[in-house]
């Protein structure tokens, strides 16, 4: 009221339906176009179930990765590069670029997930042209970043043997965002009690879209499996954008 | 909650609003996004802004999946995406996943 007779707060509704997410879809798709030729991995876990370990193998078995075309067809060079979103410290960028390939470090500050935008501007920072498989890490969280879209092709959720079996019960949100569930630590999965056939279940209940591998990066058990399926997922999106 | 609250004043202020009374959201079940927490965020967020005494309404909405055998949608009741009639897993999520600055009500 501004006190003046005859004077009213006229109050109006705006229906608006507007997407909140608007911005970060946007900026989504924008990656999207200038991702084009690339495939695009969006890997997701809780803190320390073994992100940085399993990409480290990548870029390690990059040659493994080149031949592992289960038809034995000549397929191409993988060319990897790699953004990293961590709240604080550029330890996992650093472990990453001791294989020599391009790493770019995100730090998030108090931001629990990767955003569309800042990865966006990540991968300005990466000679794009030169590579043909970007490999996201995203911040270590089960919750928010099952959220966010990047522009990625494939959203790769890992969870480790000492999580426990029930945890696609638990976070139904991200499993169910997922196109690969991969679980790790494999090799210690008798020593931790883990019971892999009940998670299976789990999963095929709560995420019945999902492919699941189970592997270890450290001892290499089952990485074969997962390697045919990156190389066919890798060379099938290249032939498909050949003009 | 930043980005509804962005989102509504943003509009507001292109409306020329001196006062946002009231917002409403609909939050799809599998938005990822918890009522309470977001409730609890606006009351941080919206201070000294054109929010500041808003009252915030709050909409859920179910998941709606498709099944492509029986040609319908249902609606689960639970984490598992059970067709009520054939019982086959479904994973063609209809609706959902939004999270939807509905309306705005200004002065």
């Amino acid at each position: 009221m501004c006190g003046h007779y005859g004077c009213e707060d006229t109050r109006q509704t705006l229906s608006l339906h507007q997407n909140v997410l608007d911005k970060n879809d946007h900026y989504a798709e924008h990656n999207r176009s200038m991702f084009q030729h690339l495939l695009v991995l969006n890997i997701l876990s809780s803190p320390g179930a073994g992100k940085t370990t399993l990409i480290q193998r990548i870029l390690h078995d990059v040659d493994l990765i080149s031949g592992a075309d289960p038809l034995n067809r000549p397929q191409g060079t993988v060319q990897p590069g790699v953004i990293v979103g961590d709240l604080a410290t550029d330890r996992d960028a650093e472990r990453l670029r001791q294989t020599d390939q391009p790493v770019i470090q995100i730090n998030t500050g108090n931001l629990c997930h990767l955003e569309a935008k800042s990865v966006g501007k990540a991968a300005q920072q990466l000679e794009l042209d030169n590579l043909n498989l970007l490999i996201i890490e995203n911040v270590g969280n089960l919750v928010c970043p099952a959220v966010y879209d990047l522009g990625e092709d494939l959203r790769i959720v890992l969870m480790s043997v000492t999580e426990g079996e029930d945890k696609p019960l638990k976070y139904p949100t991200m499993f169910k965002s997922a196109h690969v569930v991969v679980i790790t630590k494999i090799d210690i999965a008798d020593v931790v009690g883990f019971n892999l056939e009940e998670v299976l279940g789990y999963l095929r209940l709560i995420a019945p879209q999902a492919l699941v591998f189970e592997l270890s990066a450290m001892t290499g058990e089952g990485l074969t499996k997962f390697y045919a399926y990156l190389n066919q997922s890798l060379f099938q999106r290249v032939a498909s954008t050949v003009v | 909650m930043q980005a509804a609250l962005s989102v509504a004043l943003d509009y507001a202020k292109a409306q020329g609003a001196r006062q946002i009374h009231r917002l409403q959201l609909q939050i799809g079940e599998l938005s990822g996004v918890d009522p309470d927490a977001l409730a609890f965020a606006f009351d941080v967020v919206s201070n000294d802004t054109l929010a500041d005494k808003a009252e915030l309404e709050l909409i859920s909405v179910p998941v709606t999946c498709y099944c492509s055998s029986c040609q319908q949608t249902f609606q689960p009741l639970e984490w598992v995406y059970e067709c009520p009639c054939c019982h086959r897993l479904s994973v063609d999520i209809r609706q959902g996943r939004m999270l939807e600055l509905t309306s705005l009500e200004i002065s």
